[in-house]
């Protein structure tokens, strides 16, 4: 077949600036081919290469004694003792999820399962963070609809509980929503592998799903801005079949063991093409690949096609040719393609051949080494004007303000269309704090949290980064695990755009310094740019995952509250509404400072909390809504009133970080306080859990109404 | 009791209810869906939850239609005991072993939650355990798991006690509340919700653990 010729208008529909393309010719010296072209655009775009996060991502501390497997891989490896190991990232898929909910929700759960299993790890839980724009806004409810169904249709089908996440809803995610799935498996530390290829002439074998015409061109997509022509990018959304991949995960697992595989990569973004770069490069080998051997789902697919495809459910690994033919048995016995496509070569070349064709040679290692970098320049986003007087509001009004507003109402109606708790090991389902599953055949628990908060982000880069990971640490702190390690999904607008880079800077100098101070290397990640419509961009999100340990022996807290039990504060509270979630919702204002983090306060009273497990029931983090919000939530799933003795609006609606609110024993509060004291944490007894009403000073309503409210709310926004 | 739980290529609660019954006591074999035969002396063939072909047909059509599955039916037809949750349970509709199907849910949506299940009759291998009238909790976890039969059809179970449970709030859209029936030789039940995920006090509960119990009994007197 005749390939195009290569034109400016075809370069710049690549997504190829023009010293892109002139780096190509200096690189290869000459016009590359067709499907050259879009090798280079494939490997070179934003999604791929982080060209323009690269700089400052590699300032994130990603080493502890705990980390096995930094960034780099298919996803983070962290030691949890007794050889095992947790293996875990987060990846984005908002572009296609905004152009096709079901199916660009689906595969972005597809491919982040893929990353955990392709190491050695079978998946065993996952959680995902959704953006959307307001309710009111014509996308929403469709958004909403088919993003939640298309997670739950391809994790309950797979078998993995999804554990945790959040939802939120803000007018600037109108035009691009996000859709941020994590996932987390488990495998022994002796038995990981990685992608990169070694030894010379070994066979290239390509695993699982057949080869289509979907997602050609998926990651080109994903690094662009939308505009009006957005409808007719619906053809670039891949389609996902979990059923599958659970026998791909299997197989794949099940080949492992027999010691046939060399290295192994799942095919993601820009499918063949990434994963047989990736592998060659790490391994600083050359690869062929005869793309005639390619399984293939349509008639008459072009190289171009081939390379591009973003088929799902397919992996590309290399054999130990010696164990072919149990290689093989393992493929042929769950179904699946198992075909060899090409070897590994001496030389630095990405050789494709299509029927004895050469339809690409190209020199390996620049695909990766030589993509382009930028250091885009960017401005520092301006302090935050002081915030007007906020008026004293009535604590019930200002509770069914936030309770109302599909942000803050329970999301009983996405989690129940998720399967929480296939596998038999839940011992916390989403609703309360972080997900807990144990590990299975052990008394050992992982904990697993998604945290940000955009809103501080936008109004303060800086401390908006500090205090996700410091909100997923305390999240981590109060059922009681010791956090390990984190994977960041970061999510901004145009990086072209130098405030838009400030965002993105001062959100990492944020991160950096939290994960520093908390002990929570940046394990594996994703960063998602261009998420823009028409110039307007989302929320800068820095959507922060994180894993910790309940190690054997160690009870985690996970009850509730009981009547009579004392509410206890943990941390200082001023009273900081600025960004704060009462501003949002009741009086319409985004307006101040984001609460500032005291990293110090942070692990204080995070250790604290968990050294004190033993004397505390039921624990929740103080995040948006305060102290009002946290003691009815713990109020609300345990089905007891609650009273707190203040009613004045800073100090029950203040969002003052490095807090958590315990309910226990008399006698166990004396305990508490007695332990606060020496550990120099602040304490304060703020009420108790009691009667069948929310009461805040005089200000009272029944625990009943309320409940119904909070629990109809998001449905009756979105259903 | 020596059990065995049927591995379908979808199948993803197989290891769940393995562990349920090794938990009870219960010596457990794994069977592929390709094998044509039960291992020798096999009690009870456990026919799991998940997904069995992808159910992108109905589910548990394709199932139902596998080598083992022939076995598995000579076995319940010998008089054999069979449990199937969720998926195993629509299987056993779609190989006739028991009556009625299992139709999307009432709200369209997949329901993943604990609910209230009636024990209706406790006059079964599996329910002697529990005493009529009991109301345990128990986890559900589907999207087809509205049980239609005809009104004959229902009449004759209600006739013969092979409703096993009820859900004390209907949350699928099931005619007459069903949660589970058993076969006319009562050897055979099928059920949406999960008892294996309600058997381990780590682990939502353990209101099933008097089943997983009472069929250990069962076979250890037999």
């Amino acid at each position: 077949m005749q390939e195009p010729a290569i034109t400016t208008d075809l370069i710049e529909a690549h997504g190829l600036k023009p010293d892109e393309y002139n780096l190509i010719l200096e690189i290869i010296g000459r016009e590359p081919t067709f499907t050259e072209l879009g090798i280079f655009s494939a490997m070179w775009n934003e999604h791929c290469s982080y060209k323009s996060s690269k700089k400052w991502l590699r300032t994130l501390p990603t080493e502890g004694p705990q980390v096995i497997c930094g960034p780099g891989e298919n996803a983070g490896i962290v030691d949890i003792g007794d050889g095992d190991a947790v293996v875990f990232k987060m990846e984005s898929h908002n572009h296609p999820s905004y152009i096709e909910p079901y199916q660009g929700a689906a595969t972005g759960v597809g491919g982040i399962l893929r990353d955990v299993f392709t190491m050695g790890a079978r998946p065993v839980a996952a959680m995902n963070s959704l953006s959307f724009g307001e309710p009111d806004h014509h996308k929403t409810t469709q958004l909403v609809n088919g993003v939640v169904e298309g997670v739950g249709g391809y994790g309950n089908c797979f078998g993995v509980p999804t554990v945790g996440g959040e939802v939120r809803f803000h007018p600037a995610y109108n035009g691009n929503c996000l859709v941020n799935a994590f996932a987390a498996g488990l495998a022994k530390t002796d038995s990981i592998f990685y992608s990169a290829a070694s030894g010379i002439g070994m066979p290239v074998v390509y695993l699982g799903a057949k080869t289509g015409r979907d997602g050609v061109g998926g990651a080109t997509m994903a690094s662009a801005e939308f505009d009006d022509t957005i409808e007719e990018k619906r053809p670039t959304v891949q389609v996902g079949d979990p059923f599958t991949e659970k026998r791909l995960m299997e197989a794949t697992l099940e080949l492992m063991q027999t010691g046939a595989v060399i290295s192994i990569q799942d095919m993601g973004a820009a499918g063949l093409t990434c994963s047989a770069v990736e592998m060659g490069d790490k391994g600083k080998l050359g690869v062929k690949l005869n793309l005639e051997d390619v399984p293939q789902r349509e008639a008459n697919m072009t190289a171009y096609e081939m390379m591009l495809s973003e088929s799902q459910e397919r992996m590309l690994m290399v054999l130990n040719p010696e164990l072919e033919t149990e290689a093989r048995a393992v493929f042929t016995k769950w179904d699946l393609d198992f075909a060899i496509v090409g070897e590994t070569i001496a030389e630095d070349r990405f050789l494709i051949l299509h029927n004895g064709e050469v339809k690409a040679d190209l020199p390996l290692s620049p695909l990766s080494g030589r993509a382009p970098e930028y250091d885009r320049p960017w401005v520092e986003t301006p302090a935050a004007e002081a915030l007007a007087d906020v008026p004293q509001i009535d604590a019930i009004d200002g509770l069914k303000g936030l309770i109302t507003s599909p942000n803050y109402a329970g999301k009983q109606w996405v989690y129940e269309q998720y399967d929480t708790t296939v596998m038999g090991d839940t011992a916390q389902r989403p609703g309360m704090g972080s997900g807990v599953i144990r590990v299975h055949g052990t008394d050992k628990k992982l904990a697993f949290t998604s945290d940000v908060t955009p809103r501080y982000v936008k109004a303060n880069p800086k401390e908006g980064g500090k205090q996700a990971v410091a909100e997923a640490f305390r999240n981590l702190s109060a059922v009681g695990a010791k956090p390990l390690a984190t994977t960041d999904n970061l999510n901004f607008g145009n990086p072209e755009k130098p405030e838009i880079m400030g965002q993105f800077v001062g959100a990492i100098k944020g991160i950096g310094e939290a994960v520093a101070a908390l002990d929570m290397p940046i394990v594996s990640g994703n960063v998602s740019l261009y998420n823009e419509t028409d110039g307007s961009g989302i929320l800068p999100t820095p959507t922060i995952g994180a894993v910790g340990l309940i190690a054997a022996g160690e009870e985690p807290i996970l009850g509730e509250a009981r009547d009579g039990h004392v509410a206890l504060l943990i941390g200082d509270t001023e009273g900081h509404l600025g960004q704060s979630a009462l501003l949002a919702e009741v009086f319409n204002r985004e307006e101040g400072d984001a609460p500032h983090v005291d990293l110090e306060a942070e692990r204080k009273n995070g250790e604290f909390i968990r050294n004190n497990r033993d004397w505390i029931k039921a624990c929740t983090d103080l995040a948006d809504g305060g102290l009002a919000l946290a003691a009815f939530e713990m109020a609300e799933a345990a089905g007891v009133g609650v009273q707190i003795d203040m009613d004045d609006t800073p100090t029950l609606f203040g969002e003052d970080q490095a807090r958590y609110l315990v309910a226990c024993n008399f006698d166990q509060a004396e305990a508490l306080m007695i332990n606060a004291q020496k550990a120099g944490v602040s304490i304060t007894s703020v009420g108790k859990f009691t009667g069948d009403s929310v009461k805040f000073g005089s200000s009272e309503a029944s625990l009943d109404e309320l409940s119904a409210t909070f629990r109809s709310s998001f449905a009756a926004a979105v259903a | 009791m020596k059990a065995a739980v049927i591995v379908f290529p979808g199948s993803n609660c197989d290891r769940d209810l393995a562990v349920a019954f090794e938990q009870a006591g219960a010596d457990v074999t794994m069977v592929w869906h390709k094998d044509t035969a039960l291992p020798e002396g096999i009690d009870m063939v456990g026919v799991p939850g998940g997904f069995s072909f992808g159910d992108y047909l109905r589910c548990g059509a394709i199932a139902a239609n596998s080598p083992i599955c022939q076995s598995l039916i000579k076995h319940a037809e010998r008089g054999g005991y069979a449990l199937g949750i969720c998926n195993g349970f629509q299987i056993l509709t779609e190989t006739g072993l028991l009556p009625g199907a299992l139709r999307r849910n009432g709200g369209l949506k997949y329901i993943c939650r604990t609910v209230g299940l009636e024990v209706a009759s406790a006059d079964t291998a599996f329910t002697s355990g529990y005493n009529k009238g009991d109301v345990v909790n128990v986890p559900i976890a589907h999207h087809d798991g509205n049980y239609f039969v005809t009104d004959e059809k229902l009449a004759q179970l209600q006739d013969e006690d092979r409703i096993a449970f009820t859900y004390t709030d209907n949350p699928n859209g099931s005619v007459a509340d069903i949660a589970g029936v058993v076969s006319k030789n009562r050897r055979v039940l099928g059920m949406m919700p999960h008892p294996e995920r309600a058997a381990d006090t780590g682990h939502g509960g353990t209101d099933g653990v008097a089943m997983f119990r009472a069929l250990m009994d069962q076979f250890a007197t037999a």
